[in-house]
């Protein structure tokens, strides 16, 4: 049955790529194109560059520093995932906006103001989401230094630069490149941040021409070869990524005590600096959505609501399908590992929303209108996305189950229905939790087919707050980003949260 | 009657034969240098290794095709006999029924196996509550429970201590009594062998050789046998 499942996704995504391919190859594509190709590498190459470089100081204060609070802040470091990228966008705004808190800084210092549109606003943005990404990635390298190597260090009397030079950038040279990639492939295909901050000639990625395609001049030839070039880049991408990364875990191990005494002086204040500097730029975005939106919760615009609702159910759907389908294929590739299974869970990483979505339009066109399918597509588009992820948390899971249990429970026939019930389901609650908050968190935030797909009445609340942005309506828009952002951590909470108490 | 014909596992450099048979009621003690191929034996009795030529019989039907819940054996591991986010009696259960759905009767037999091994009132405690003879009994009460006709012990109770161990032997030879089992248990101490008291089978230089009685085997032993135990 597995197999069969990991055969019909396959078929699934492969029929959109083909779809894709089949209208896309052979086009000639224009100047503006091919700027939007360039765009979306520079953008990608560059997010990637400045989130991991200023990753390395804030990664190594958090490695070698304890303080009240250290806990929370690394905890803070994986909510980005969760964090719908239109509500980062607009708490961008509120901060380095045309109105935002530093520009009326600026104005009152008599300095000339600066625009948060264009490259560096892309950039910034994807930094803002990606930075605690890295830290963590790189900080996982740091706490993976053995121990005896920083004890051998000491009694050598290593100096900071010494064990920088011997230990440090060894690995640091491992754990950059796996951060590099994985950064690249997620802004290659980043739509909101690039929707709202980007944009005209000079600032759009393929994501967003495959959109203007669609929507605007609904030329659909066109959006198939910009799907079908960013298909191949992602590929290409994906693939590095794939065999590059690490996961990083959530938070297992990072209170090792210190065996090298952190070293004082100017070294201390400017860890200080760097890790209050990254707090304030973490938090301060996420307090003026917080600030703006309150009071705009009391008469919120009427779309919302139904968006909301919409949203909900479009995430708890593909979140229950996403998570069967993910623990069918993981238990059967930890019963026997299968090129199938892992070729069907990774596919889906070389696309992308828009590029499924194309996909699926070009499918469903000559058939029925594509609005009136918005919400089943966009279901099954977040399903095939928030899959890998999915199958990658549970997959040491499953596989450890198979070495520890996996005998005794084919010993005793414990197969099928009552497996499940006695075995795999409570013994796998905690990161089956986990997982499906998840799914829920990316599938609740995510703007991307929804924007193809979406008529009257269909929108999700990504789109809405996007669309309350596009229209300046700021204070609705926030009010609405926070319920959006409530909504998505309440769905992760409690999937995580109910997943730890059915293990417990 | 099980039936080793013509046995043979082979994976990579490592090789395996036996060629022998056992009755009903028989206890055989499995012993030799480690990584000799003891517990190879038992997985592909037990069901998890398939031969790689010949065939495991019983009462002459080849057990080749049959899954390994539905062999006539219970087979206790060297750890993780127990579910541990399951109950001890629901660890019990499940040698009856794999869905759990027990009648009363059922469990009242369940009650009664935990009483037999000593466990009585201890149903309800998680594995994790457990002692390590404790754990040791419960597994045993399970295999009581089964009733299966063979019964494998792939050294469940190495980790015990001497008087600990003395006592799960014992509790063996009651469950084997009771249930009239053939017994095949893998140990690497000769002094378990002969209190488990009946054959032993010496598996060496990839052979697992037919089962000798015990004491003969150990007043008389072959060289390869003289080299495990260190005698002159």
């Amino acid at each position: 049955m597995a197999l069969g499942l990991a055969l019909a996704l396959l078929a699934l995504v492969l029929a959109l790529v083909l779809a894709v391919a089949w209208r896309g190859t052979g086009l000639a594509l224009g100047p503006a194109d091919w700027a939007a190709v360039r765009f979306s590498l520079v953008q990608a190459g560059l997010s990637a560059l400045v989130s991991t470089v200023l990753a390395i100081p804030v990664a190594r204060a958090l490695a070698r520093r304890r303080f009240p609070g250290r806990g929370a802040l690394i905890t803070l470091m994986g909510a980005p995932f969760l964090l719908p990228a239109v509500v980062a966008v607009l708490g961008l705004l509120a901060i380095f906006g045309r109105s935002g808190l530093l520009n009326r800084g600026l104005e009152a210092l008599g300095l000339p103001t600066v625009s948060i549109y264009g490259l560096h606003g892309v950039v910034l943005a994807h930094v803002f989401l990606n930075l605690p990404l890295a830290v963590r990635m790189i900080l996982q390298g740091w706490l993976a230094i053995p121990s005896e190597r920083l004890r051998l260090a000491g009694s050598l009397g290593f100096g900071p630069s010494e064990v920088f030079r011997h230990l440090e950038a060894p690995m640091l040279r491992e754990v950059l490149p796996g951060a590099l990639v994985v950064i690249m492939v997620v802004c290659l295909t980043s739509f909101a941040v690039v929707l709202t901050l980007g944009g005209g000639p000079a600032a759009t990625t393929i994501e967003l021409a495959i959109y203007q395609a669609v929507r605007f001049d609904f030329d659909l030839g066109r959006a198939a070869g910009l799907a079908g070039v960013q298909l191949a880049i992602g590929g290409v991408a994906a693939l590095a990524a794939w065999g590059l990364y690490r996961p990083t875990g959530f938070g297992a191990g990072l209170d090792r005590r210190l065996e090298v005494a952190a070293p004082a002086g100017w070294r201390l204040w400017g860890d200080g600096l760097v890790l209050g500097a990254v707090t304030l730029f973490l938090t301060l975005p996420l307090l003026a959505v917080l600030l703006r939106g309150l009071p705009g919760l009391a008469e919120l615009p009427a779309q919302v609501l139904p968006a909301a609702l919409r949203s909900v159910l479009v995430a708890l759907v593909s979140t229950v399908i996403a998570t069967a389908l993910a623990l069918t294929l993981a238990l059967e590739s930890a019963r026997r590992p299968r090129g199938l299974i892992e070729a069907a869970v990774t596919l889906p990483l070389a696309t992308s929303g828009l590029v499924l979505g194309t996909g699926l339009f070009l499918l469903v066109q000559p058939l029925a209108t594509p609005m009136v399918l918005a919400l089943p597509v966009t279901v099954l588009v977040n399903t095939a996305l928030s899959l890998p992820y999915l199958y990658r948390v549970l997959l040491p899971e499953t596989r450890a189950l198979q070495a520890d249990y996996g005998r005794l429970a084919e010993s005793l026939s414990l197969s099928g229905w009552s497996r499940l019930r006695w075995l795999v389901l409570p013994r796998l609650a905690r990161p089956l939790g986990f997982g499906a908050g998840l799914a829920a968190a990316l599938s609740m935030g995510d703007l991307g087919v929804i924007a193809l797909f979406a008529g009257e009445g269909q929108a999700t609340l990504p789109l809405v707050v996007g669309q309350l942005a596009g229209a300046y309506r700021m204070e609705a828009a926030a009010a609405a980003a926070l319920l959006l952002v409530t909504l998505s951590f309440a769905l992760f909470w409690a999937f995580d949260a109910g997943g730890r108490r059915a293990a417990a | 009657m099980l039936q080793l014909d013509h046995l043979t596992h082979a994976q990579g450099d490592f090789r395996l034969t036996a060629d022998w048979s056992a009755n009903p009621g028989d206890r055989i003690a499995v012993i030799g240098p480690s990584g000799a191929g003891k517990s190879t034996l038992l997985a592909v009795i037990a069901g998890f290794l398939a031969p790689t030529g010949g065939a495991v019989r019983w009462k002459g039907h080849d057990l080749g095709p049959v899954a390994p819940g539905q062999r006539p054996v219970t087979i206790l591991f060297q750890d993780q006999n127990l579910f541990p986010h399951l109950t001890v009696a629901q660890n019990l259960g499940l040698g009856l029924r794999p869905d759990l759905r027990l009648s009363p009767a059922e469990q009242a037999r369940v009650e009664e196996a935990l009483a037999r091994v000593g466990l009585a009132g201890l149903g309800q405690r998680k594995p994790a509550q457990l002692s390590g003879g404790q754990a040791g009994r419960a597994a045993l009460a399970r295999a009581l429970l089964r009733a299966r006709p063979v019964l494998l012990l792939d050294e469940p109770f190495a980790a015990l201590g001497p008087a600990l161990r003395a006592e799960m032997l014992a509790l063996v030879r009651e469950v084997a009594d009771q249930t009239g089992a053939l017994v095949l248990m893998v140990t690497h101490d000769p002094e378990d062998a002969r209190a488990l008291g009946g054959e032993t089978v010496f598996v060496g230089d990839g052979r697992a050789n037919p089962p000798v009685e015990t004491g003969t085997l150990l007043a008389n032993p072959p060289q390869a046998l003289q080299d495990y135990l260190g005698r002159k």
